[in-house]
């Protein structure tokens, strides 16, 4: 059995088993359909991008939406 | 045979909605732009949105909270309510572009209200990376809206790479205090080719108008409204000030006389 990949997801460190993708990232954090951003080491991954984006050992993923301010 | 009524039933006569502002070519029925920051919860800020008659509004970009209930996406989009990302929260060129890219595929719009300020006391606007950054953006195809201060050479630089429109401060964000340097204001006004939008510092609704009245294409504003006491009727009169200023400067208001200047005719004077 492969070992888990340790990744940092929104500032912190995490567990994720080998193959993990940014669309399941996504899907563990969120069940919105809208409004939500993905980046992986600060550059942007598009949606259409998600289900194929597979990530690495120490990858920063953050998963933005829209909040009140401003 | 009965006369037709000439007079014109109140509110019928020419209004602020027939006058649209233009940002980018495109088109909106009303000049207060709304932030949504400092509201108590999504229902008092839908409220007072509803109430504000607003058509753009800006939401800041932050990670997902699974335990967030409600968005305030769902918010402006069942309310026919364009958002505006911000990038509130960024302090050099290199976040504002990366959070106005991630506000980009997040929300599917090119329009972004630039902030890059300078420290978290005063939240001022640091210039020298609010235009790198607004330059970049740019570039890479954005309508980029500035909050900017109330410098008429920076607002010239800011229009002068691109930016759709200038959004000068009239005190620091929050604080209440209200134009600060209307004097300013009138200059970045007097030059400009883009909107000038008043964004920032608003404490109540004479200064909103005073805003319109110094010449200003719209206001944006959010704490004067999300943390007045009663929410939704600050709104109510932050959207009929914004109106009332912008109809009073076009109808251009009379010259500030040194004495009076009798408004009635001269009486024939009655004998002593």
């Amino acid at each position: 059995m492969r070992e888990p990949v340790q990744v940092i997801i929104n500032g912190e460190a995490r567990d994720v088993p080998p193959a993990t993708t940014v669309a399941d990232v996504v899907r563990s954090l969120t069940s919105a359909a809208n409004g939500v951003a993905v980046a992986v080491n600060d550059q942007v991954v598009p949606r259409t991008g998600w289900a194929d984006t597979a990530i690495g050992p120490d990858d920063r993923v953050d998963v933005l939406t829209a909040v009140q301010g401003g | 045979m009965t006369a037709e009524p000439t007079t014109a039933a109140p509110g019928s006569g020419p209004r602020a909605t027939a006058d649209p502002l233009v940002i980018a070519g495109r088109e909106f029925g009303t000049r207060l732009i709304m932030g949504t920051g400092g509201a108590p919860s999504l229902r008092v800020l839908e409220e007072a949105l509803i109430a504000s008659g607003t058509e753009l509004t800006t939401v800041a970009m932050r990670r997902v909270d699974p335990a967030a209930r409600g968005s305030v996406w769902d918010v402006l989009h069942r309310n026919g309510i364009r958002p505006l990302p911000n990038t509130a929260g960024c302090f050099t060129a290199t976040d504002a572009l990366r959070t106005a890219r991630l506000a980009r595929e997040a929300l599917g719009t090119e329009w972004i209200k630039l902030e890059v300020v300078a420290d978290e006391r005063t939240l001022l606007p640091d210039p020298v990376e609010l235009l790198d950054a607004a330059e970049r953006l740019v570039d890479e195809g954005f309508v980029v809206l500035p909050y900017t201060n109330d410098d008429p050479v920076l607002a010239r630089r800011l229009e002068q790479v691109g930016c759709a429109a200038v959004m000068p401060l009239g005190a620091p964000i929050g604080s209440g205090l209200g134009i600060r340097n209307p004097h300013n204001i009138e200059l970045i006004v007097e030059q400009a080719g883009v909107p000038v939008i008043l964004d920032a510092g608003i404490g109540t609704a004479s200064e909103a108008a005073l805003a319109m009245e110094l010449g200003c294409d719209a206001v944006l504003l959010a704490t004067a409204v999300t943390r007045a006491r009663e929410p939704a009727l600050m709104a109510a009169a932050m959207r009929d000030a914004v109106a009332a200023g912008r109809m009073a400067r076009r109808a251009g208001r009379i010259p500030v006389r040194r004495y009076a200047q009798a408004s009635s005719p001269d009486p024939d004077r009655p004998p002593c």
